[in-house]
């Protein structure tokens, strides 16, 4: 038994400094020539233990701490937050500031996907597509910047409201950015579904059915892009979604082709839903007051992050520093896929199909 | 006329020092960021920033590196990466860390698991503030590294003694 498995396998350890992925992850593939046959995964090389610190610190100094949790999707961690805390202390936030935070979310996925097409371009090796996407992606960076006076970590939550304001100027700067980034993702979209190399790399590779990701459990774009209609911003709307619905995007083909056109077209989605709340940006107040101290109880935190549902939960007990603080991110969630999908393809698919499911280590080790 | 051996090797070490200079390969290790610095990073290689005029590389393998970009604040285990990186790559050797983390340990200073900043670990040349740097911070202190070292100072860091280094 044990000299059959071994007969013609050969393992190969990849990370957790490795070229394809910026961050830490350790991955161990045994293959049979050139097709994997099984797939391991290590995390935890980015665990800095920030659950723990939590506890030590109190309710506004964690809002600090959970916009690093990842610097990618920074402003949904602090809205997951802060919108479990202030449940907690039965405060609801003005509607003007609710609005402001699902439009930074929006500008967030916008600049969040831009990053991933750049990058999983990249691990297809299509660099000049890698060059195109972050130079258009620096637009909406520039918008951010304007916004908040921050490229990444925008620190726009406070308990009870935001600490920005959307000032005519900068609208008109927000609709003159978008109309650029509209024309190019449409440029983009056409890119993907018709570069004949491209397609090669990516249309049937990695193919996830409706069912494996029902099984797997798969959350956000990855899900959506297998035929799973799933979106907190619909199915638990937070914030302003229940006045700004999106529209969920679904793609039934499953592969790494659907994933990238699920997540342009999402694009296209996010900058009609930026333009709306602009339009429609309620009047009121930026913040109302908070308590120093929260009442006890626990709840329960959902949001949409570009990757996926990501879950919060929170404990008090009616101090001012937390108990509890655990947060469930959307890439362990997907990366069972990655481990199942990775078995039967050639080696030099792998780094795309784990790119496919935009992974993020720092989110996921916390 | 013909140079002695000590005059040959001053022309060796000014050629050294120039292609050093001119064309730096970079590799960056991720050792517990959260990502910020990174993307950060990569934003000063692509179009807008471009940090390839500098004759800057960025380089998948620490073998073929000279300069090691570092972000986070080094957990526990990417402590022991870290240093294997480190000591794959070819003398001599330069470390920039970059971001707050790196520098100190950042906001994370106090968790369980990071040690706090790079230079608990290795020897730093350069260190970027900020939460996360500016690309314009991450240009300014690479090229701030490059002029160092045409200066030639602390051209060779194999060539110091232990209890030397920084």
């Amino acid at each position: 038994m044990q000299t059959d498995t071994q007969r013609e396998r050969f393992t190969i350890p990849i990370g957790p400094q490795h070229p394809a992925l910026k961050e830490p992850g350790h991955f161990r593939f045994s293959v049979d020539g050139e097709i994997v046959t099984g797939a391991t995964v290590r995390l935890g090389y980015a665990h800095r233990g920030l659950e723990k610190l939590a506890e030590k610190q109190n309710w506004v100094q964690n809002i600090y701490l959970f916009e690093r949790v990842c610097g990618i999707c920074s402003h949904t961690h602090a809205t997951a937050y802060c919108l479990g805390v202030e449940r907690l202390a039965g405060v609801i936030a003005p509607p003007r500031a609710q609005a402001i935070r699902t439009l930074v979310c929006e500008l967030e996925r916008i600049h969040s996907h831009l990053l991933w097409l750049g990058v999983s371009a990249h691990e297809a090796g299509f660099d000049t597509l890698f060059m195109y996407s972050w130079r258009d992606r620096e637009t909406v960076m520039d918008l951010l910047e304007a916004l908040t006076g921050n490229r990444v970590n925008y620190s726009v939550n406070v308990l009870g409201g935001v600490k920005v304001d959307v000032t005519e100027e900068i609208a008109q700067a927000i609709y003159k950015g978008l109309d650029f980034l509209e024309e190019r993702t449409h440029h983009y979209l056409q890119v993907v579904s018709s570069d004949a190399s491209f397609l090669q790399r990516a249309r049937g590779v990695g193919v996830m059915t409706r069912q494996q990701a029902e099984v797997m459990g798969v959350v956000g774009p990855t899900a959506r892009a297998s035929g799973v209609t799933r979106d907190i911003r619909i199915e638990a709307p937070y914030a302003a979604y229940a006045d700004f619905p999106p529209q969920v995007i679904v793609d039934e083909r499953g592969d790494l082709e659907a994933r990238f056109v699920v997540r342009l077209k999402e694009l296209l989605e996010s900058y009609r839903l930026v333009r709306e709340i602009l339009a429609r940006l309620p009047e009121g107040e930026l913040t109302v007051r908070m308590p120093r101290r929260i009442k006890s109880g626990e709840t329960v935190s959902r949001v949409e992050a570009p990757r996926g549902e990501l879950f919060y939960f929170l404990k008090s007990n009616g101090t001012d520093t937390p108990v509890r603080v655990h947060a469930r991110t959307p890439t362990i969630c997907n990366m069972t896929s990655v481990v199942r999908l990775a078995v039967g393809h050639q080696l030099a698919d792998v780094p795309l199909i784990l790119a496919g499911i935009d992974p993020c280590f720092s989110c996921n080790d916390r | 006329m013909i140079l002695s051996e000590k005059g040959w090797q001053t022309v060796f070490d000014r050629i050294k020092t120039w292609a050093r200079v001119n064309s730096p390969w970079v590799i960056h290790f991720n050792s517990g960021s959260c990502n910020g610095c990174d993307i950060e990073i990569l934003a000063t290689i692509t179009p807008r920033y471009d940090l390839e005029r500098f004759g800057v590389k960025l380089q998948g393998s620490p073998r073929h590196a000279d300069i090691l970009l570092c972000t986070g604040p080094v957990t526990r285990q990417a402590r022991e990466r870290l240093l294997r990186v480190y000591e794959q790559m070819p003398e001599p050797k330069f470390v920039v860390a970059i971001g707050s983390c790196a520098l100190s340990g950042g906001a994370f200073h106090d968790c369980y698991n990071t040690m706090g900043g790079v230079d608990q670990v290795i020897p730093v040349d350069a260190y970027i503030p900020g939460c996360p740097p500016r690309p314009e911070a991450i240009i300014d202190g690479v090229v701030k590294l490059l002029q160092k070292l045409q200066q030639g100072e602390k051209a060779e860091v194999g060539d110091q003694k232990p209890g030397e280094l920084s």
